[in-house]
């Protein structure tokens, strides 16, 4: 009986062992798995930018190509299919800040101020109807924007500027600012409801109305986040592709009117690097408009993650 | 101090002014597709291919094709950013220099403009890995290396990490930490924890990064433009090296390339509309199911 007993005891105690090694294994391997999946998510970024540069870097590197592009390359000439092509960029980098300049004086107001009303002045059911509102319209695809700016928009705008050219930059930035203010809104409000209670009861204290508490407290406690939310709006605004392919009439002239056509860099990717020869000068320097475009959000990431965040974290914690 | 008043009215009116224009803007793109593509939307065009050079019929290839992408790419994408995201929240040290790496790989991820993705997809995907592939098993001819469904899921996957990385993340971390603290306590393993306990608490964070990885991967076109994507195919892709048609890129080439733009007008009303609806549909439900989820936890 008692033998029985003991033996019976052993055995459990060693299948209690067997089941807390393998336990053991399976975390140890879980947490490796674990990790390298995590690497292999982040070497992504890396990837992107060898990859990209990889398809660009004859433009330096190969004599032949070298010599065909770089001459023209700042230039104000995009004639990448002739005889004689010329690869100068000036016109789709105009092209790329008309748009983008258009679309930040539309959507920073809009988002910075509906934001401050989201957090300052909306009663409940308004901010009910306004944060779904900013989702669903985050959430329309560009190439909705795009066909609504086609079709409907430059209508509008023609009729308003009297432009000869239906298709303009004016048309793609109104469009494109609909990209950047979900984001500049979203960021803002984050920011403007981070301003401690405390500073707002201080303004009210000392005889503050609520909107000169708003204007005067808050949205300056708030800027350095604001200013984040700006810069990815920015970096929205400056990739958008499918919008301006839509929407801007696709001329890629040197010219600051707003009511001309354009072309920017992103749409002048999407536009010819389906019917170019792969590994031409041309392919190169398609690659090459990428590989700036990459590094240019990638810029402006580091400047909203780490200049803001530090300037905000010494503001409220006051050191 | 009347004045004052005024100038009150006057700066909380700009705000509320603000807010209207970006309700406003979302309800007239609404109307006007509602307006432009009721009409045209029958059973029909849901369900019969394109005839007559797309100027009649259905779209149910474009339809076919996108549900196609973004189940591949969900299978490939959601994963990967689970993972990531469990990394971040349960295993990494907080302040530690890799979790910090992985953060602002992540938030720059997000920001690379998605024309740049559809170069990445090309140049690594088709050229690099495809190429690569088919110079091991089909020396003769392209099967891989050539821009086909796989590689244009793929490449959406890759565009969509950084939403199901951030959704997970904020899910997992909103799992109360007595949970995990029990857990333990009982002699569960790290794993047994996370697996058992953690990821079961986070199920509606984890949907809900789903839904919005596959919203927005519907809804791209730019990555697809040379990843695999065609304007018309004669029949549904069966496989993964085929090329497909996309809803999104089906509006694109009939508003911008089209020979009678007016005439396919209706058409490409029609298909906004089901575009919309499939992405308005994704994202309500995310907003519900994260709302619910919220909720329970607060109870709990």
């Amino acid at each position: 009986m008692t033998t029985s007993t003991t033996k019976t005891l052993t055995a459990t105690t060693s299948t209690t062992q067997k089941v807390n090694q393998t336990a053991k294994r399976l975390d140890r391997i879980a947490k490796n798995v674990i990790f390298g999946v995590s690497l292999v998510s982040i070497s992504i970024i890396l990837l992107i930018l060898v990859f990209t540069f990889k398809e660009a870097k004859d433009v330096f590197f190969d004599a032949h190509v070298r010599e065909e592009v770089l001459p023209t390359l700042i230039g104000t000439n995009w004639q990448p299919v002739s005889d004689s092509p010329k690869y100068g960029i000036i016109p789709l980098l105009i092209g790329t800040i008309k748009t983008t300049l258009i679309a930040m004086v539309l959507a920073v107001p809009i988002g910075v101020l509906s934001g401050l009303y989201s957090v300052m002045f909306a009663p409940k059911w308004t901010k009910e109807v306004l944060k779904p509102a900013v989702e669903l319209v985050a959430g329309l695809p560009s190439v909705v924007i795009g066909f609504f700016a086609l079709v409907v928009l430059s209508g509008w705008l023609q009729a308003l500027t009297g432009s000869p050219f239906r298709l303009n930059a004016l048309v793609g930035g109104v469009a494109i600012s609909l990209t950047a203010i979900p984001i500049i809104f979203t960021i803002a409000e984050e920011a403007l409801s981070a301003v401690p209670q405390s500073m707002k009861e201080a303004s009210y204290a000392l005889g503050a109305t609520e909107w000169e508490t708003a204007f005067y407290v808050v949205l300056p406690a708030a800027y350095p986040g604001i200013f984040a939310g700006v810069l990815l709006g920015l970096g929205r605004a400056f990739g958008e592709t499918l919008i301006v392919l839509m929407a801007t009439g696709n001329a890629a002239i040197s010219s600051w009117s707003l009511l001309d056509s354009t072309r920017t860099l992103t749409a002048t990717i999407g536009a010819e690097m389906a019917e170019v020869v792969f590994g031409d000068p041309h392919y190169n320097v398609l690659f090459l408009i990428g590989t700036f475009l990459f590094l240019f959000s990638m810029i402006l990431n580091l400047i909203a993650e780490f200049y803001v965040k530090a300037k905000l974290l010494k503001k409220f914690r006051g050191g | 101090m009347t004045k004052k008043k005024l100038l009150g009215y006057f700066f909380t009116g700009i705000t509320a002014f603000a807010a209207f224009i970006i309700v406003l803007a979302f309800l007239v793109i609404l109307f006007d597709a509602l307006k432009g593509g009721a009409s045209r939307l029958s059973w029909e065009f849901l369900t019969a291919a394109p005839r007559k050079g797309m100027t009649e019929g259905g779209i149910f290839p474009a339809i076919y094709g996108t549900v196609l992408l973004v189940l591949i790419m969900t299978i490939v994408g959601i994963p990967f950013g689970t993972i990531t995201a469990i990394y971040l929240s349960e295993y990494s040290n907080e302040r530690s220099g890799v979790a910090r790496w992985i953060r602002f790989a992540v938030s720059n991820l997000a920001g690379v403009p998605s024309i740049v993705f559809g170069l990445f997809g090309l140049g690594f995907f088709v050229q690099f890995l495809g190429s690569g592939i088919d110079a091991v098993v089909s020396p003769d001819e392209p099967v891989w290396g050539k821009p086909s469904l796989l590689w244009a899921a793929m490449t959406l996957a890759v565009l969509t990490l950084p939403v199901v990385i951030v959704s997970v993340d904020e899910a997992l971390r909103n799992v109360p930490r007595e949970y995990r603290e029990a857990s333990l306590a009982l002699g569960a393993t790290k794993w047994q924890t996370v697996w058992n306990v953690v990821l079961p608490n986070a199920t509606g964070g984890i949907l809900t990064g789903a839904i919005l990885a596959v919203s927005r991967g519907a809804g791209e076109v730019a990555p697809l433009l040379f990843t695999g994507a065609a304007f018309f195919l004669p029949k549904l892709p069966n496989s993964l090296d085929d090329q497909f048609m996309q809803l999104g890129y089906h509006l694109y080439v009939l508003a911008t390339q089209s020979v009678d733009v007016e005439a396919t007008l209706p058409i490409q009303y029609a298909t906004t509309l089901v575009l919309l609806a499939l992405t308005f549909t994704l994202n309500l439900t995310a907003i519900i199911v994260r709302f619910q989820f919220r909720r329970k936890l607060v109870r709990a």
